[in-house]
């Protein structure tokens, strides 16, 4: 993955090409069977395309319910046009839009509290309420099953020189002007820190929320735009046939939607015009043809098990895939050479671990209270049901100290260290962050307070670069919980990357800023795997098990770099190597069985005997650590 | 305020839908529960199911007969798309499972409008189910009646199937924790697939049955399919007592709601939904770490 980070006319390309294709389309696709009225509606479906594609294709949630804004945006335009409320049609579908985006609201609202199979039922099911309200309780205003007639064109300008925005080619005009515009909106929406943190969240929504960002906050502005598109495009469709059906509200309508994303494919913007475009000329042109007139979509529905079985990309999925595999060959492969030669050698870094490297980073910690006690937990309790995996456990981590908790398998350790960012909640007993509750807040407020942590088994958005890994991590400090930036570029905060740039000298991965993760050696992803936690700048790092699975060399290195870390940020860690705790922490604390056995200095747990018996078996008491 | 009798009648009305409901989503939810498969081919099987009454009630004359042949119709279409599809999407994303369900539910419509035609096609009630019956101050159809009758012994069967037999064992298991039912070395292959089939037979025989009661096209399922998705949700998903009880209560507030404004039936059952999602996210019977 190579990552164009200059702003040029290459960076744009797209844009030029969706431009000259709106241009040329109406000359050239005639002679296809795209009639001027046909390429009218395509860009209808590409346009409510490009807001679901923002949902589904880079957040990854599949809505069945998109029809409710599509319908809502619809049919508030047209009754205010045809009630007489607004005269202007430029005004109405402004008013029927910002409906469909507060009804999105709503219903986001809702529907961001559930993931997966979840998410998309509701959805679904709000659809068919929506449905249902416009037929019945409302179909005084909507015209129920007759749906609204008479929507009046948009005018261009005042008084005697105002035109008409007539039906065909004026249409077809206006409507690729308003695509272009969504669509250039939409690219940067993707390119936004917004674009790149709901692409993260469909990766690895769990660790984009331990990092610190407001998960389902950005999860409903996804579901907003989404809805806002959904709602412009409705509110056209009146204005484009003169009529509002209501079977803009129907679940086929969503159906449609979701299946012309799939065929043109997800994640690429134009996918649902290139899906809308095949399912509209195939309805038309099927028709005509003796003996097929109802199998077009019989034909359609084949088409689309088959795309989803074998050819998940869609169209321009596929396109785009083969294009960038294509380019990128080369320099993936070189990644892939260089991973084998780690693991080969089975030492990840080259230069030696007795340098020691500033880990001073750009990007300031958050401020906290001024207090010698880091983080302090207080009498911490974890019960599932008769089971008590943590006991009451209280300890203290003193500012700008290496601090160990060890106890034998199942003692609690992992249960624990969730709790002291809040991603367990504890039965009870709270934890302090320089004195203040960090204890009910939820895990991405504790990362914003200034406690993150790496996990015993990583957590890392497999298909990103190791610089959009880190990117995401630091956005997080930079930016705080929740900001709708949608029109900045996700690289454009120089202080993030700075932050970036520090961060992986620091681990050694400079070299492969631009490898996808999944591709790195097994001791690059670890070391990844403490970068991002480092990468929010945090006052306290937890390491959960940091050394797990390395070879010995690396173990050496992994040893220096939390030393490295330690001059600026204390750190928690949870280890099986004793010898490397030893060697590194000042404090330990003992665990056995959900309870706090010892806590002391490295030199007083050495010579614990109680925690010898319960844990060392006396082995470590004859051996110099 | 309307009359007693109408409540109650209404009151019957919900039972009927109620109990049908149920049947659809218990179907639907034995298959998400133990394949973790969102099946959108539910509402598609719906009428499916109804149309194989009305071929077989052609050829037969007999409704009881119609009915047998027809449930061994949908095991076979159960077992084919199983084996043919959807096994190969256990191991993938729950998206990819919704959509190519999604697309066969397509294809099953189209094939049913291709062979049958748009038009709505009747199907008429069994000779031993016509009239009404006289309930105390209230007369009821009898064909809703037995139709009550016929579904709750079907759901008890279920029951025992899934509570009582081993292989219910298995699916209740696997429903609970589907890798260590793998671990413990139990064959969830065949498992997998008797589930799926036995969710279509009920989704099926609930369109069977409810075929002479109203028109039957070839969309007539997908309203089904958006209500038990109401019913998943507020009985907890996988939950075979939740899809039972959500499905009651989803009927009886579409029919009691018409009894007073008829125009906000549907439109209650969804209000409460947004309600349950507020207040018990989890739904009534769902247990709290399953999303």
């Amino acid at each position: 993955m190579s990552e164009p980070r200059s702003d040029g006319l290459r960076s744009h390309i797209p844009e030029l090409a969706i431009l000259a294709t709106l241009i040329a389309a109406p000359v050239v696709l005639p002679h296809l069977g795209f009639s001027i009225d046909l390429l009218t509606r395509v860009l209808n479906w590409g346009l409510i395309g490009l807001g679901f594609d923002i949902l589904f294709g880079l957040a990854g949630l599949l809505s069945f319910g998109q029809a409710a804004f599509y319908g809502v945006g619809g049919f508030v335009t047209a009754y205010l046009l045809v009630s007489g409320v607004l005269s202007s049609v430029w005004l109405a579908l402004a008013a029927g839009t910002i409906s469909a985006g507060a009804f999105g609201l709503v219903v986001g609202w809702l529907a961001v509290r559930r993931i997966g199979i979840y998410f998309t039922m509701i959805t679904l099911a709000f659809g068919q309420m929506a449905y249902f309200i416009e037929n019945s309780p409302l179909s005084h205003y909507t015209g129920g099953e007759n749906g609204i007639p008479g929507v009046p064109v948009p005018v261009l300008g005042f008084g005697e020189h105002a035109i008409r925005v007539s039906a065909g080619w004026p249409m077809y005009v206006l409507f690729a002007v308003i695509f272009f515009g969504g669509y250039v909106l939409a690219r940067r929406i993707v390119r936004s820190p917004v674009g790149a943190i709901l692409l993260a969240i469909k990766e690895n929504t769990a660790r984009v929320a331990m990092l610190g960002h407001n998960v389902p906050a950005y999860k409903l502005t996804a579901f907003v735009i989404a809805a806002l598109y959904a709602g412009l495009a409705g509110g056209l469709l009146g204005s484009f046939q003169s009529y509002m059906p209501p079977d803009a509200f129907s679940l086929e309508t969503s159906g449609q939607l979701v299946v012309q994303t799939i065929v043109g494919g997800a994640n690429t913007l134009i996918g649902p015009l290139v899906g809308a475009a095949v399912w509209l000329w195939l309805r038309d042109n099927l028709q005509l043809i003796p003996g097929l007139t109802t199998l077009w979509k019989l034909v359609l529905g084949i088409a689309f098990i088959v795309l989803v079985i074998g050819l998940r990309r869609g169209i321009c999925g596929e396109i785009i895939h083969w294009w960038t595999e294509r380019r990128t060959l080369a320099a993936r492969q070189a990644a892939e050479a260089v991973t084998e030669a780690i693991e080969a050698s089975g030492s990840a870094t080259k230069t030696g671990s007795s340098r020691t490297r500033d880990a001073t980073l750009p990007l300031p910690s958050p401020v906290t209270g001024d207090s010698d006690i880091a983080l302090e937990a207080r009498a911490l309790a974890r019960h599932y049901g008769g089971l008590k995996a943590v006991d009451g456990v209280s300890f203290k981590v003193r500012c700008g100290s290496i601090h160990a908790v060890i106890g034998p398998n199942g003692a609690g350790k992992s249960t624990l260290f969730k709790m002291l960012l809040d991603e367990v909640s504890p039965t009870s007993g709270d934890v302090l962050l320089f004195g203040s509750q960090v204890t009910g807040h939820g895990v991405s407020r504790a990362a914003q307070f200034g406690i993150a942590k790496s996990n015993q088994l990583n957590q890392l958005f497999p298909n990103l670069s190791v610089r959009k890994n880190l990117r995401i991590a630091a956005l997080a400090r930079r930016r705080g919980p929740l900001r709708i930036d949608l029109l900045r570029t996700a690289d454009s905060l120089p202080d993030v990357e700075a932050q970036i740039d520090a961060i992986m000298i620091l681990l050694d991965l400079t070299a492969r800023a631009d490898t996808p993760t999944h591709i790195l050696a097994y001791g690059e992803k670890r070391r990844l795997e403490i970068g991002m936690a480092l990468a929010t700048s945090p006052k306290v790092l937890l390491l959960d098990e940091p050394l797990a699975g390395m070879s010995p060399s690396e173990r050496a290195a992994t040893c220096a770099l939390i030393r490295d870390i330690a001059q600026t940020c204390t750190i928690v860690i949870v280890e099986h190597d004793l010898d490397a705790i030893f060697g590194l922490a000042e404090r330990i604390t003992v665990l056995y069985e959900g309870r706090l056995l010892a806590d002391g200095s490295a030199d007083e747990i050495r010579g614990n005997q109680q925690v010898q018996d319960a844990y060392l078996g006396g082995l470590h008491a004859h051996e110099p650590a | 305020m309307p009359s007693w009798p109408a409540l109650a009648s209404q009151a019957f009305n919900g039972l009927a839908l109620g109990s049908l409901l149920a049947l659809v989503s218990s179907g639907l939810t034995i298959i998400l529960g133990t394949l973790g498969v969102l099946n959108f081919a539910h509402g598609a099987l719906f009428a499916v199911g109804a149309y194989a009454a009305f071929v077989m009630l052609q050829y037969t004359q007999s409704f009881l007969l119609a009915i047998a042949v027809g449930c061994g119709f949908m095991l076979v279409l159960g077992f084919l798309l199983e084996r043919l599809i959807i096994r190969f999407f256990y191991g993938r994303p729950h998206e990819d499972q919704i959509l190519v369900t999604y697309g066969i539910g397509i294809v099953l419509v189209e094939c049913v409008r291709a062979t049958f035609g748009g038009n709505a096609q009747r199907v008429p009630t069994p000779s031993w189910g016509q009239g009404a019956t006289q309930l105390g101050f209230l007369i009821y159809p009898t064909y809703r009646l037995q139709l009550i009758a016929i579904i709750a012994t079907l759901l008890v069967g279920l029951y025992l199937v899934l509570y009582r037999t081993s292989m219910g064992l298995v699916v209740r298991a696997g429903i609970e924790n589907p890798g260590m039912v793998g671990i413990l070395g139990i064959n969830l292959r065949r498992t997998f697939l008797l589930v799926f089939a036995i969710g279509v037979v009920a989704v099926g025989l609930a369109g069977m049955l409810y075929a002479p009661v109203v028109a039957v096209t070839p969309d007539m399922g997908a309203n089904f399919m958006a209500q038990s998705f109401v019913v998943i949700v507020l009985g907890g998903l996988g939950s075979f007592p939740g899809a039972v009880i959500g499905g009651l209560i989803a009927g009886e507030i579409v029919s009691l709601t018409s009894a007073f404004n008829s125009s906000y039936s549907e439109v209650m059952l969804y209000a409460l939904m947004a309600l349950l999602l507020v207040l018990r996210p989890q739904g009534l019977f769902g247990s709290e770490g399953r999303v």
